[in-house]
């Protein structure tokens, strides 16, 4: 094995293949995230089921009960959980991984791993978390008897849309934080407002036809779209909509992690 | 002899203030942006640089074991973490073959919560060893660290003395080509110590290459078979271990009369400081004149119940030969004392009229519960000529006491 050390000058190498070296400490630091954060709980990993349950409830009485806002003739719970799974996986992980490499400082000042590791090792919580809560949404649908398509097979592409998006714009957000402790007060901000620009509590077809596509460009657009078109068929797909979501979450992909890799260089430094 | 490590031409500038200007940095462009949002605005605050490290160059041989040696602020951490790939140089380039493994801190990546086991497997992990490997040295690892009963329980429950064990425990049994090291073996008991000495050993018969930065002298003597004196930023000399301690200690280099700790480990008594003054102003100055005290002022704080136990100084002539120890229960019967939680302050004075010019080394002990731990050689003082009774005629003599002399008529 020969390592070069000497600095790095232009665009960045990504180095994807050592973080692929490197995925059991991913793993490692993914299983530890899990594993602390239920430990000193008394009721454990219910929380995991308690909190998108809760949210949904409250969702329900607020803004479909009494604020009566349509749901594209299904129940409110099940129209409003549909879209809170793949939204509450994106503001806790994306918070989660932009916080990644400030909240280990110590690590990185102390060893050497692909610091990618960081924010996609707080993504991949965020996966297991929504696969818990994706338990619930089956529930729920069983209790509202609404019935399932063979288009439900096409969510797992929906998912990984919102995958992409989260990471790139974690990724980026991680080494934007290093550098602009502003952060802090922003990524709060950012998911609790992102979640009334989303199509969270009111459903997309309200936006006015010429507004749409500008609309789209906000991936959770075509991915909340999208998990209740194959959940729930309610309504025809905005294909232009999920092209332009699509688009958005490869080019911040991109963006942050060449972003990324160009300020990893100097974590160790201004931690 | 291959060659394990080539350095050519390194440098690292840090920009002092670079972190205070990150953080006005969005500010400061949004103002810009502002004020003139097609020109290109004033140019940023300037920042102070300075480089750390400036044109050092080395190579090591394979199954070379190398110390690092220089005073507190030479570049020896900055050259470690260049080589531990934790920052990056400014310029020039380093060569490094095989797989390489760096221990800055042990039990990086420790969490309190969770289990002896769990963290085996972690600490690991972050230390670059894959699943299957810990798991086949697993058992070695819990024998070392003479932790196997109680592998389950979460190490927020562990004395100072067991998670300090793990932690080393684990870092031992990495087996890399190249092991990168800084002073992380002045920790445990003595017994303990001994091991890990003995474990550094193996290494090295094992045919791997160790770079060791380290305060202490005899640690440094013991293991390498040549050393890198680094001195402000620059390789100041480099080659057979003996001759360049000798170079490095004659020169005084290591004249630093103030220490603090830059590691705290979760132990009962941490230092905070510990400093040389004159016992006649209380100023912390050097030299020394041969008829004033010299105080060794130690500032601790006790942060954890400690049980009954001392600290202990010792003094070295320059060439390492300890001259004399003393602890802060000497006066007492039983030998230990007591300890109440807070910060405190310990005077240990030596007397004046006792030493010779020269350059005397400080070692102190720390208290951790059962044992103690020594920190080598963390101080140093000159005693003057000025006013000392050894200089006034130039007699001969290891020490130079003021004795008591009568006469009487017989």
């Amino acid at each position: 094995m020969h390592t070069i050390i000497k600095p790095r000058r232009g665009l960045a190498q990504l180095d994807l293949a050592e973080v692929w070296q490197y995925r059991e400490l991913l793993g490692f630091l993914a299983w530890r995230d899990i594993v602390i954060r239920y430990k000193q709980t008394t009721i454990g990993v219910l929380w995991a089921f308690i909190r998108p349950f809760l949210t949904m409830v409250i969702f329900t009485v607020v803004f479909g009960r009494i604020a009566k806002l349509p749901s594209e003739g299904v129940p409110y719970a099940v129209f409003s959980f549909t879209a809170l799974l793949p939204w509450q996986f994106f503001s806790t992980a994306f918070a989660e991984a932009a916080n990644s490499i400030v909240g280990n400082g110590h690590m990185i000042s102390k060893i050497y791993f692909p610091r990618l590791i960081l924010p996609l090792s707080s993504v991949a919580v965020g996966i297991i978390d929504f696969l818990i809560s994706f338990v619930i949404l089956i529930f729920i649908m069983i209790g509202y008897h609404t019935p399932v398509s063979a288009r439900a097979a096409a969510l797992p592409l929906f998912f990984l849309l919102c995958v992409v998006f989260t990471m790139g714009l974690g990724i980026f957000f991680a080494s934007l934080y290093v550098r602009f402790r502003d952060m802090r007060h922003l990524i709060p901000f950012l998911t609790q407002f992102g979640m009334y620009v989303s199509p969270v509590i009111f459903s997309s077809t309200k936006i006015p036809a010429k507004w749409r596509l500008l609309y789209s460009l906000n991936p959770m657009v075509a991915v909340i779209d999208g998990f209740r078109w194959s959940l729930l068929g309610t309504t025809e797909l905005y294909v232009p909509g999920i092209v332009a979501g699509t688009i958005t979450s490869i080019v911040l992909l991109v963006v942050g992690l060449f972003y990324f890799k160009k300020t990893e260089r100097v974590f160790a430094d201004v931690m | 002899m291959s060659e394990a490590v080539n350095a050519q031409g390194i440098g690292k500038i840090y920009r002092l203030g670079e972190q205070a200007a990150a953080y006005s940095l969005l500010r400061e462009r949004i103002a810009q942006a502002v004020k003139a949002p097609f020109g290109r605005g004033e140019p940023p605050p300037r920042v102070e640089e300075f480089w750390a490290l400036k044109d050092v160059s080395f190579t090591i041989g394979a199954s070379e074991v190398v110390g690092l040696i220089g005073k507190n602020g030479a570049g020896k951490s900055t050259l470690l973490k260049i080589l531990s790939r934790i920052t990056e140089p400014t310029e020039g380039r380093i060569d490094l073959y095989g797989r390489v493994s760096s221990l800055l801190e042990v039990g990086i990546g420790f969490h309190p919560e969770l289990s002896g086991r769990d963290n085996i497997y972690l600490n690991g992990a972050i230390l670059g060893m894959s699943r299957q490997e810990i798991r086949r040295k697993f058992d070695e690892i819990a024998d070392f660290a003479e932790i196997s009963k109680f592998l389950d329980t979460p190490v927020k429950r562990y004395s100072s003395g067991m998670y300090v064990r793990l932690a080393f425990a684990v870092a031992a049994h990495l087996e890399p080509d190249i092991l990168i090291v800084d002073e992380v073996l002045a920790v445990g008991d003595s017994a303990f110590q001994q091991k890990c000495l003995g474990k550094m050993r193996d290494i090295r018969s094992k045919g791997r290459t160790v770079i060791v930065v380290s305060h202490s002298m005899s640690t440094v003597s013991a293991l390498c078979q040549k050393v890198l004196w680094i001195d402000a930023g620059r390789v100041r000399m480099a080659g057979e271990t003996s001759k360049v301690i000798s170079s490095y200690l004659s020169e005084g280099a290591k004249r630093e009369i103030s220490w603090s700790p830059r590691t705290h480990y979760p132990l009962p008594l941490n230092y905070d400081t510990v400093f040389i003054s004159r016992g006649d102003t209380g100023e912390s100055i050097d030299p020394i004149p041969g008829d004033v005290p010299v105080d060794i002022i130690l500032d601790f704080t006790v942060s954890e119940p400690l049980s009954p136990s001392r600290i202990e100084v010792r003094v070295a002539s320059d060439s390492g030969e300890i001259l004399f120890s003393s602890t802060s229960a000497d006066h007492l019967p039983e030998q230990n004392h007591e300890w109440t939680l807070g910060s405190h302050r310990f005077r240990c004075r030596i007397p004046p009229n006792l030493l010779v010019p020269g350059v005397y080394l400080v070692s102190i002990s720390e208290p951790r519960g059962a044992y103690a731990v020594v920190h080598d050689s963390v101080l140093s003082f000159t005693v003057s000529e000025e006013n000392s009774l050894f200089a006034r005629d130039a007699r001969a003599g290891r020490i130079a006491p003021l004795l008591e002399w009568t006469m009487q008529r017989l």
